[in-house]
């Protein structure tokens, strides 16, 4: 059966980010008018029943997040939309919040409704200022037409949305730093528990959804959870938006199923239509920056949270980003330890420094300075990261270290010998600029 | 008997903070415009939680002076309600706040791995070769500031540069030179982001 996309059917259209269009030709609004009709706990079931995993990396079950939130508390329960994508080869949010901002309107409705809030901030990353602007946009028509604001659809339940804007803080992502970041602290996790779903926001219950997360709730509550699980594997269900980035022809964001391989999303017609410039593959890495390298032979692992996670890796936020034979290990490494050192909140030891040290290793090795022990001390270095901090930051700094350790020691000890990069592409800058 | 080593303990040197303050600037205060957008986006919040509006207070006040002084910061903890410690603490956190002036245009390369794997190492290199200054710097003439980012999130556009608010994408290293000869002739007429009204 063909699989027809939900979230991004529209999205190539003119004007399909505007109100009329969405409730002409995309069924707007009709989901929250449905789930007004219901009780919020009957729509927590059904959130449940169909499976939905949080798209914004973890993979957690969100009927159970709403479910957690403490409905007895006498103080208001919050939303909060993870906007702040910042993920490196992410930016599927991207592109629902300019072409289809009203789904995650919609969305964020329909959520406060099932937990009993009455507000929800959308925390967009300050980068996205244009993004941000056609949501305000889309939000002040939401008001005028009556589906935000007092006494929606005539029902007496009262929801705003409002926008918040970041300032240029990976960590920010993080859901307690992102609270922090809201309430106008530096973008610091917390400890946990407590879990935001009892003292998040202002102390106050809590749910932080991914935009695809929220996305997805309209058309669940509009097809019934057996339509959104029968789309894809066994807790696996929904249409699931792929990020293609690297060195193939067709880079873009992809909705598919998640039965789909990830050879299919690499190499299929529909989707990134293989390698550019007729170079071998040498290696992806599946879930945005943060996850292990897989190889070609672990490519027709379906591209599911399950089904990566089989293979060896983590889908994270489905952030595939495709190397070539031309890239070499230690600079990928290098490259990306580069973003950990500079995004790393500074909270944990652990991260604040051995980011820095496993950078200062790695530039080591790329410029052919390094020595042979410079490779244990990377593992023991790495290794005394991972686990170690309040988030996942800390294992997501350690694991491009580890990961091409593991799969391309060959590369670094080759580095080392030979004293000097063994693979100097020409797309690299010859004398690197180097940080700050 | 301390075990540390002998140290020279000279008070002038270490008894005062090393911090950086920034510069006080002239004295400071929104323009009634600015003043209404902030009185209204601290409705967002609950009226104990004026602290929440602090990152679009310092916008405000970036954008009204080009980069956050001394004085627009004490401000800005008078608006809000908490002390300018507090307010120091959050400019000095997050990357999109400037404590010293900047250039008119500010380019931010992005240099994470899906640009970099399309070469914004050398976009960087070849816009730091035009303009004549290294990253992190301004051009003389106040025009422009080149700096690297971490990724910008458009990484099928790669390499992706957001020239202050606006986005270019797809900037290859070749026409690094031309884009700026460009921007110069026709400002922001040659950004090819994905804005709506582009496509």
């Amino acid at each position: 059966m063909a699989f027809e996309p939900v979230l991004t059917s529209f999205v190539r259209e003119p004007n399909a980010h505007t109100l009329d269009f969405y409730l002409q030709r995309a069924r707007g609004y009709e989901g929250l008018r449905k789930a007004l009709t219901m009780q919020p706990n009957d729509l927590i079931e059904q959130v449940k029943a169909s499976g939905l995993r949080g798209r914004g990396g973890a993979g957690f079950p969100t009927g159970l997040k709403w479910q957690f939130v403490d409905k007895k508390s006498p103080n208001p329960k919050y939303i909060c939309c993870n906007a702040d994508e910042s993920e490196p080869g992410t930016f599927k949010d991207h592109v629902l919040m300019e072409r289809n901002p009203h789904l995650l309107i919609e969305g964020c409705a329909i959520s406060c409704y099932a937990i009993g809030a009455k507000v929800a901030y959308i925390y967009i990353r300050g980068e996205f200022y244009h993004v941000q602007q056609v949501l305000e946009a889309e939000i002040a028509k939401a008001y005028q037409a009556g589906f935000l604001g007092r006494n929606i659809l005539g029902t007496g339940f009262d929801c705003d949305v409002f926008v918040h804007r970041g300032a240029g803080a990976y960590e920010a992502g993080e859901e307690t730093a992102l609270i922090e970041s809201l309430e106008g602290k530096r973008a610091q996790p917390r400890i946990k528990p407590p879990f935001p779903a009892v003292a998040g926001l202002y102390n106050c219950p809590t749910a932080v959804n991914n935009v695809e997360t929220l996305c997805n709730v309209p058309p669940i509550v509009l097809n019934g959870p057996e339509w959104f699980a029968g789309m894809g594997p066994d807790k696996n269900g929904g249409p699931k938006l792929y990020c293609i980035s690297g060195q193939v022809k067709r880079p873009g964001v992809y909705e598919a199923s998640m039965h789909t391989t990830l050879r299919e999303l690499i190499y299929g017609e529909e989707f990134a239509q293989g390698m550019a410039g007729g170079k071998k593959f040498k290696a992806i890495i599946p879930g945005g920056s943060s996850v292990p390298l897989l190889l070609d032979e672990q490519l027709d692992a379906p591209a599911s949270f399950d089904g990566v996670q089989k293979a060896g890796s983590l889908l994270g936020s489905a952030g595939l980003i495709v190397l070539d034979e031309t890239v070499c290990m230690v600079w990928l490494a290098m490259n990306l330890l580069h973003f950990y050192r500079h995004e790393s909140c500074g909270k944990c030891t652990p991260c604040r420094e051995g980011g820095n040290w496993l950078y200062q290793l790695l530039q080591r090795v790329e410029a052919g300075e390094g020595r042979m022990k410079d490779i244990d001390l990377l593992f023991g270095v790495a290794n005394n990261i991972m686990g170690k901090t309040l988030c996942a930051f800390g294992d997501a700094a350690a694991t491009p270290v580890l990961t091409t350790l593991k799969l391309f020691r060959h590369e670094f000890e080759a580095h080392v010998k030979e004293g000097r990069c063994t693979l100097p592409s020409e797309w690299r800058s010859k004398h690197p600029v180097m940080a700050h | 008997m301390s075990f540390h080593p002998q140290m020279d303990y000279a008070p002038a040197r270490f008894h005062r903070s090393e911090r950086k303050l920034a510069d006080d600037g002239a004295p400071f205060v929104y323009t009634p415009d600015n003043q209404a957008k902030f009185d209204e986006n601290v409705q967002h919040y609950p009226p104990e939680q004026r602290k929440s509006a602090i990152l679009y207070a310092l916008y405000l006040a970036q954008g009204q002076l080009g980069y956050l002084t001394g004085n627009a910061m004490r401000f800005v903890a008078q608006q809000i309600g908490c002390s300018t410690a507090d307010v120091e603490d959050v400019v000095s956190y997050y990357t999109m706040f400037y404590t010293k002036p900047v250039g008119k245009r500010v380019l931010n390369v992005c240099r994470t791995l899906s640009c970099a794997l399309l070469g914004a190492e050398r976009v960087t290199e070849e816009l730091s070769k035009k303009l004549g200054i290294a990253p992190g710097q301004t051009t003389p003439d106040g025009e422009f500031t080149l700096i690297e980012v971490e990724c910008l999130g458009a990484c099928d556009r790669a390499p992706v540069v957001m020239v202050n608010d606006d986005w270019h994408e797809r900037l290859a290293p070749e026409q690094a030179g031309k884009f700026i000869d460009d921007l110069r002739a026709r400002g922001p007429a040659v950004f090819t982001g994905c804005h709506l009204k582009k496509e």
